[in-house]
């Protein structure tokens, strides 16, 4: 709570206001899969808004973003608009990829993000090869990929820290740690507890926040975005935090402890922000409610203009 | 034209297009050394090591950062050592760069060239001198070459490299140093497009990389016998130039498919298909195949020697498709 103070309370706003945004998207889109509108298997980030407004609200639309299947909070938050994501959701001629790729393959090239994958940890060397390309061009563009625990099992990700550092890439390594690997915690797949202790033998700053806690991942993504800027090499952002809902929409969740409703209250990033704003005055008693309001009244907005959209006849010429 | 090598052919087209392009970068294991083949031999002189890019032994990962530098505007031509090697870069292959142009609607596009080589005859074992091109080709989104030649080499490779999407380059091992004339400078070759390496009006062969050569060996020896083969060299396997093969197999009536590839699941099942459906009335005999056995390949030379498909085993093909007993007499 003590950190919440030192970000500028515009900024906080901003954050929550995003927060919103993104949690309003994902219960929507939560309750259109269950309708059969949204199509595929969707994964939700529903409590983990947090560290993709955190990280995403300080870059800019040049900035490269990769992220995985756990993809519409980070997507939401570097810009893509709610109405196209939706309707590539709703796997509709109007959605951002013309309802080729869906809510694992979301891209909004004109917002910077290159993209979501599939395929666990197959998106890190992604974000080194734009990082590579920023560099090759003597930019201050960066690359960030988000990624789960459970990739960093993955050999792509320790081929990834090894290059990243062997070449001083502009590469922002932002691991979400929820604890589980879809199904599984993250204490039956490995010994080493935190993901920033893996990195260790890397000369890589390596920094590990409460991801529920939106004003630390922010001052602590903003001073490792800073050095990537200055060309001072990649870094490793550690945020734990927690996923409300299953692994995928449908997913019965039977393998952990379901949180306590006054756990939940005391973890939620929105809540915990809220609290913190009307601790410190910069945010008023009505304006949690109003900016929820906007935000499903948005995402309404992107539901009536997804539904208009046609599904698409074919698969367009130019992508046969 | 200049006489070169095919290896040569090579690392003289890269630096014509570094030359051309300061977007166009290598990267790989061993590049900055020339790689275990001399095909980057001298890159790293002329443009540094900034684009001459040593990587560790981390294909995977390599793959994954030329398909993402490619997204973001560079034009990667990546060396993956051995095509048994590609195994580990697949995922990045087929599941990002194969498909990143499709799945974004078009927003994103991957033009990166994936240079690798295969094939036996140099005693390396099973796990050196792979043929895998027909893997390859299954997955769409993907632009499959086989040079046959230096000059092919040189071309189709000038053509990879400009093109707009991923371009994997299949060159083979026992090529890299035999010598043909290479236009100077060298000029693009059109992907898609079969070259005709002989007419004739008996028989169609079509043979993939190395295997070209043997078709023609096997081709001088059946003219002596009064056989006139038609030699096609498709060059890309995908885009496949169907149109040249099916409009010799009109002319002849017969067809032979030769790789060296194991003849199981190979590329010559998918050419035997197509022409068969295209030309079924105009086929007088069963599509014949050339390649491997479906085994892995052995070290010890007089069975590697056995295992490899080449001149003698098209010529018996081509006699079985006349109805001919074979007597091998090469």
């Amino acid at each position: 709570m003590t950190t919440a103070v030192t970000v500028d309370a515009r900024v906080l706003r901003d954050l929550l206001a995003t927060m919103w945004r993104i949690r309003a998207f994902e219960e929507q889109v939560g309750a259109l899969k269950r309708a059969d509108e949204v199509h595929g298997l969707i994964h939700l980030s529903i409590g983990g808004e947090g560290v993709a407004a955190a990280v995403c609200r300080q870059l800019r639309d040049d900035d490269a973003v990769y992220s995985g299947h756990r993809a519409h909070g980070h997507a939401v938050a570097k810009g893509a608009p709610l109405d196209r994501t939706m309707a590539e959701l709703m796997g509709r001629d109007g959605g951002l990829c013309q309802g080729m790729g869906g809510s694992m393959h979301l891209v909004d090239v004109a917002h910077g993000f290159l993209g979501a994958t599939g395929v666990v940890g197959g998106n890190i060397p992604l974000a080194l090869g734009s990082a590579l390309a920023a560099k090759q061009r003597g930019t201050d563009v960066v690359a960030v990929v988000f990624f789960g625990d459970g990739a960093v099992q993955a050999g792509l990700f320790t081929e990834s820290v090894n290059l990243a550092t062997l070449w001083r890439l502009p590469v922002l390594l932002v691991c979400e740690n929820n604890g589980f690997a879809e199904f599984t915690p993250r204490s039956a797949h490995t010994t080493v507890e935190r993901v920033g202790d893996v990195v260790a033998p890397y000369p890589l700053p390596r920094q590990t926040v409460d991801g529920n806690e939106v004003a630390d991942v922010w001052s602590a993504f903003s001073a490792l975005l800073a050095r990537a800027r200055a060309g001072e090499g990649p870094a490793l952002l550690e945020c734990l935090t927690h996923r409300l809902r299953g692994h995928y929409e449908g997913d019965p969740d039977r393998y952990r402890e379901a949180v306590s409703t006054e756990d939940w209250q005391r973890k939620d990033p929105i809540l915990r922000l809220q609290r913190a704003g009307h601790d410190a005055g910069w945010l008023p008693a009505g304006e949690p409610a109003e900016l929820e309001k906007r935000a499903r009244a948005e995402v309404e907005d992107a539901v009536t203009w997804a539904r208009s959209s046609p599904f698409p006849s074919a698969v367009p010429e130019e992508l046969r | 034209m200049t006489d070169l090598t095919y290896a040569k052919a090579i690392s003289t087209t890269i630096a014509q297009a570094m030359r051309a392009d300061p977007d166009v970068f290598v990267l790989g294991e061993d590049v900055s050394a020339g790689g275990p083949f001399t095909t980057t031999a001298g890159l790293v002189e002329e443009f540094g090591a900034g684009r001459v890019i040593d990587t560790p032994i981390s294909e995977a990962a390599i793959c994954g950062v030329a398909v993402g530098a490619a997204q973001s505007g560079l034009r990667p031509v990546l060396e993956i050592m051995y095509v048994d090697f590609i195994t580990l870069a697949l995922d990045q292959l087929v599941n990002q760069a194969a498909k990143a142009h499709f799945m974004s609607g078009g927003q994103l596009s991957v033009p990166m060239v994936l240079r690798t080589q295969g094939g036996a005859g140099q005693r390396a074992g099973a796990q050196h001198s792979q043929s895998l091109e027909a893997w390859l080709t299954h997955v769409p989104g993907l632009t499959v070459v086989m040079p046959s030649g230096a000059a092919d080499a040189a071309g189709l490779l000038a053509s990879a490299i400009a093109s707009p999407g991923p371009v994997v380059v299949v060159e083979n091992k026992v090529l890299y140093f035999r010598r043909e004339p290479v236009p100077d400078p060298v000029e693009p070759i059109p992907l898609g497009r079969a070259a005709v390496r002989r007419a004739g009006r008996d028989v169609t062969v079509v043979a993939l990389s190395r295997m070209v050569g043997e078709a023609l060996t096997a081709a001088e020896e059946l003219a002596t016998e009064g056989v006139e083969v038609e030699v096609i060299d498709p060059r890309t396997l995908v885009p496949l130039d169907l149109d040249t093969i099916v409009g010799s197999v009109r002319r002849t009536n017969r067809l032979v498919v030769a790789h060296e590839a194991v003849l199981h699941g190979g590329f010559g099942a998918e050419v035997a298909a197509a022409v068969q459906h295209a030309a079924f009335d105009d086929l007088d005999a069963p599509v014949e195949r050339v390649g491997a056995p479906f085994q892995p390949i052995p070290l010890s030379p007089p069975l590697e020697d056995a295992y490899l498909p080449g001149a003698a085993g098209i010529r018996d093909a081509v006699l079985a498709t006349l109805g001919r007993v074979p007597t091998s007499t090469l």
